[in-house]
């Protein structure tokens, strides 16, 4: 048995049934993120010590006799996002480079509750900005099909590591399509919660109202069986929704017969790659083979998704980022005099100017902008408005389909260095994913075809709020119609 | 100092906030005791370490809400969070998150009356009430020789409500009466313990003229006072203020609107207020709505629960005992100025002796005289409620006079435990005090008027108050006689001979 084959939801089973010890499967996955993670950079931290000891002591209750949580034996990668007690956890931002936090997120305390085995933590662009992973600033990941090419972002790392089959799950955040887009662009399934379906205590916040933690795995039922255990109410989220999580990996094996799924005609306009096009539109066919039926449906706001989100989410995000200012913890400037302000003042340019990336100071520089005296009615006041009417459309269409289907991309992975010249051709890589944050609804993102040049196609899937049993199980459906999901990169030594 | 005559109208607004008794913070829950060694009492979420999130806490919210309704404001039924953003070491988000354009309360009224009427009633308009959270405190380490400065953010995060009054107030003096009828009604609330030297209160005063001229009022710009640390300071400071703005008037004539709003910091020691310096930026708070906190709707019975919690308010409660006991409005103001316990301490022992009057004279005169010589509060007074009640009501029934009285209670107090009626009784025959009987009372004083012809022929002459001159003697004479009732029989038999 290779566990680095395994699906997570085999993992999990093999290691009940004792067929295979915890601490094989964390060797596995440890070794073989030590032979390939050179050529991928999806980690910036790996746990060998914590993860081996961790999975050692599962081997140990489950020989006792002990109850096993329901995630036992499996590891997951966390993306740097997410804080981690006493391990290193930077937003890939050289201002938290050092910083350990004292405490973890209450996602990743529930993975360890679960008795799943944290393998590490992954890279992103910093402070989750950006579409591609080149903005990290410990380097770019590589996409495991063709290193020469971006995994997409900003949950870049994550997917490159269970693409390069380095983990069977991992942990992703979603502000604007960080696991929706790169789950497409690197062949996997990521699902992007309704907004409070997941705590985001201990997620290092960009945008707030946006941000949402989700699974990312080779399969929707993998995803499904992490969800179980990451979603959910908690008292320290004032956001957090309280209904009661579903047993989402119980309820996938229904027919679709009789769903409807929706289908948006500006999602095949220009711009959208031919081939990619060519994926999302066979994908309807094996719906609709499956029972399903098209239906035509407008999101007419949509349009103004990627303006609408460019001032929501920098304007939270300069507000959200003011606290990394020198003082406290993290990066600080040792130049904090000599210039023409106060020493604090110069203290405070200087540590963030030397800590944050330009992607980052771009974003705050809007952010501050927008929200500035005499500018607020007219960018962020007239931003939410526009937000407001998007929800709208979703909660009108939603009357009409169960689901929406359409791409994730408007291309399969691109060239590493090929939009990082020109930020604004950066910021339409979520055009198909924004509106789904914006209006916080639930997607879910999986591969749907290859191109040509064997890059993974996505499709993606949205459903109404609490949808999450819904899009999972539409997935999980086609993954058992298809095979996309299984199959493997060759770009990598076995 | 303007006088009754200053050529202008002193026009005060003041900006008041208020730290609340809770035991936690607003959005965590770490605990807000005073004192503590610098930043023990702080977690992730004050310190605003990454990842960290604001969860409201109720009670503080409760204590506010009551806050609001004492001032007669309206409670909005919707109300959000908003950030106010800036940076400074001492505020760890690099936001505080507080109330913008929708505070829980507005529009409300706090009136003040002077019982000795040195200025009119006056009803001061609320403007508005919000909640909002602390920031640490910078201390900047001089001494040290390093020019150090370093962060305690143990009070980072503490609930405060501020309290935005209408420019209504006319003097200084009035702004003091105002803020201490505001510090009592708070106390009485449960809503603060406003504390000034913990901080607990801290006012800033925006003050200006209204000078009339000619063709109407002209207005002088628009002086913000911060630092001052006690109501004392703050009368001073409006007084100074004032004067300073009258002679800058005169020299300059610049009216509201030809100069920026100039913040001043009032030195106490100097006892003048001095320009701060001028920020290099207009503030711009960037002011947007927390989404990390959800909205807080406000139900009918969130409004009667804070309502059924907040016990009668100063003004009730003065009229209240007014009523009840019969006493005037400046004995009732005087009692409840102290506070909620030292009324229910009056009310017991009122209602013991069946009258109000000397229970009042009583408490004004011994009982709050010597608790300001010894300090202490109402609740350890050596003499309770009880055993002052046994006492006075012996002197009303005339067993004794209050000189004698005044022994007793001394006595009491010497004690080292708590008094109680029985020790009363005690006392009392210790002292040897016995009733005296009238026919005892005629002999004595008739033996006395035989001894005391100059008296005798002064009090026949007219002068009634010479009789007073037979109270010593009778006294030593009898130390249990009532030295009144000596002056009345004395002169009863004089007349009567």
């Amino acid at each position: 048995m290779q566990p680095c084959e395994l699906s997570s939801t085999d993992i999990v089973a093999a290691v009940r049934r004792g067929e295979v010890s915890a601490e094989r499967v964390a060797t596995a996955f440890l070794d073989r993120i030590a032979r390939v993670d050179g050529s991928i950079n999806a980690f910036l931290a790996v746990d060998r010590e914590g993860a081996l000891a961790t999975a050692a002591a599962i081997d140990r209750r489950r020989r006792a006799g002990e109850p096993l949580g329901p995630l036992a034996g499996l590891p997951v990668a966390v993306k740097d996002v997410l804080c981690t007690r006493d391990l290193p956890t930077t937003c890939a931002s050289k201002m938290l480079a050092g910083f350990r936090p004292p405490y973890d997120a209450e996602v990743v305390a529930r993975l360890r509750r679960a008795d799943a085995v944290i393998l590490g933590k992954t890279n992103m662009d910093e402070f989750a900005m950006g579409g591609s992973n080149e903005n990290s600033a410990f380097g770019a990941v590589h996409n495991p099909w063709d290193l020469d090419r971006a995994p997409g972002g900003s949950s870049g790392g994550s997917a490159a590591a269970i693409a390069a089959d380095m983990a069977p799950a991992a942990l992703g955040s979603d502000t604007g399509g960080s696991i929706r887009q790169p789950a497409g662009l690197c062949g996997i399934t990521g699902l992007k919660p309704t907004y409070g379906r997941v705590s985001r205590r201990g997620l290092i916040a960009f945008a707030s109202s946006l941000d949402q933690v989700g699974p990312m795995c080779r399969s929707a039922a993998d995803c499904a069986l992490v969800m179980e255990t990451i979603a959910g109410h908690d008292p320290g989220d004032s956001t957090a929704l309280s209904a009661p999580v579903p047993a989402y990996s119980q309820l996938l094996e229904q027919p679709l017969t009789g769903l409807r799924i929706g289908r948006v005609a500006d999602h095949f306009g220009a711009g959208l790659e031919p081939e990619v096009a060519r994926g999302v539109e066979e994908a309807f066919a094996v719906f609709k083979a499956a029972g399903a039926t098209i239906h035509d449906v407008e999101l007419p706001h949509a349009r103004y998704g990627v303006p609408t989100y460019y001032l929501v989410a920098p304007c939270e995000a300069a507000s959200n980022l003011a606290r990394y200012d020198g003082a406290h913890y993290g990066h600080r400037s040792t130049v904090t005099a000599g210039g023409f302000d106060s020493p604090l003042v110069e203290m405070y340019c200087r540590s963030r100017a030397e800590g944050f990336g330009s992607e980052v100071k771009r974003r705050i520089m809007l952010g501050t902008y927008a929200l500035s005296a005499g500018y607020y009615d007219a960018y962020y006041a007239r931003a939410l408005r526009v937000r407001r009417l998007i929800r709208q459309d979703y909660l009108d269409a939603f009357e009409k389909v169960d689901v929406i289907g359409g791409p994730v991309s408007a291309t399969a992975a691109f060239r590493l260095g090929e939009k990082t010249g020109d930020p604004l051709a950066m910021y339409l890589v979520d055009l198909y994913t924004v509106a789904t944050n914006l209006a916080g609804m639930a997607g879910i993102s999986f591969p749907c075809g290859f191109t040509r040049g064997g890059l993974p196609i996505g499709f993606q899937l949205q459903g109404p709020a609490l949808s999450e049993a819904l899009l999972l199980r539409v997935a999980d459906r086609f993954q058992h119609l298809t095979d996309w999901h299984q199959r493997r990169t060759a770009a990598l030594p076995a | 100092m303007p006088t009754a005559a200053a050529p202008y109208t002193t026009v005060i607004g003041l900006e008041v906030h208020v730290q609340l008794l809770t035991h936690t913070k607003l959005f965590c829950g770490c605990p807000t005791d005073f004192g503590a060694p610098p930043n023990t009492q702080v977690c992730p979420v004050c310190l605003g370490l990454p990842g960290s999130l604001p969860v409201l806490n109720r009670r503080a919210f409760e204590l506010a809400l009551r806050a609001g309704l004492a001032l007669e404001c309206r409670i909005a039924p919707f109300t959000k969070w908003d950030r106010k953003n800036y940076f400074y070491p001492d505020l760890p988000k690099g936001y505080q998150i507080s109330q913008f354009d929708l505070p829980f309360a507005t529009d409300g009224s706090l009136e003040v009356v002077d019982p000795r009427g040195a200025f009119p009633p006056r009803r001061v308009g609320i403007i508005r009430v919000h909640l909002e959270e602390d920031a640490g405190k910078s201390m900047h380490d001089e001494a040290a020789g390093t020019g150090d400065s370093r962060i305690d953010l143990n009070r980072a995060g503490t609930p405060l409500v501020e309290i935005v009054s209408q420019p209504d107030l006319r003097s200084p003096q009035e702004a003091r009466a105002w803020l201490t009828e505001l510090r009592l009604l708070l106390v009485y609330l449960g809503v603060s313990d406003c504390n000034m030297q913990e901080g607990s209160l801290r006012v800033d005063a925006n003050v200006n003229l209204h000078v009339p001229r000619g063709d109407g009022i002209a207005k002088t710009p628009i002086v913000e006072i911060k630092n001052m640390n006690s109501f004392r300071s703050v009368e001073r400071a409006l007084a100074y203020e004032a004067a300073r703005q009258w002679e800058e008037w005169q020299e300059t004539g610049i009216e509201i609107g030809k100069a920026p709003k100039q913040t001043r910091g009032w030195d106490d020691a100097a006892g003048v207020t001095r320009a701060q310096r001028h920020k290099e930026e207009s503030s711009d708070y960037r002011y947007f709505p927390d989404p990390d906190l959800v909205p807080v709707t406000v139900s009918d019975a969130d409004v009667a629960a804070a309502r059924g919690a907040m016990g009668e308010p100063p003004t009730a409660l003065r009229r209240a005992l007014e009523a009840r006991w019969g006493i005037s409005a400046y004995d009732a103001d005087v009692i409840v100025n102290q506070g909620r316990d030292v009324v229910a301490y009056y009310e017991t022992v009122a209602g013991m002796v069946g009258a109000g009057k000397p229970a009042s004279n009583w408490l004004q005169q011994d009982v709050l005289r010597t608790l300001n010589d010894r300090g202490g509060t109402i609740a350890e007074f050596p003499v309770g409620p009880e055993a002052l009640a046994d006492l006075v009501g012996r002197v009303a029934r005339g067993e004794f006079d209050t000189a004698r009285g005044r022994e007793i209670f001394a006595g009491l107090l010497t004690l080292g435990r708590p008094a109680t009626p029985a020790d009363v009784g005690t006392a009392v025959a210790a002292l040897g005090i016995t009733a005296v009987s009238d026919d005892d009372l005629v002999e004595l004083v008739r033996d006395l008027l035989a001894a005391n012809p100059k008296i005798v022929a002064d009090v026949k002459g007219g002068k009634e108050q010479a009789a007073a001159g037979l109270i010593g003697q009778a006294r030593k004479k009898n130390p249990n006689v009532n030295p009144a009732k000596v002056r009345e029989t004395a002169i009863a038999l004089i007349r009567g001979s």
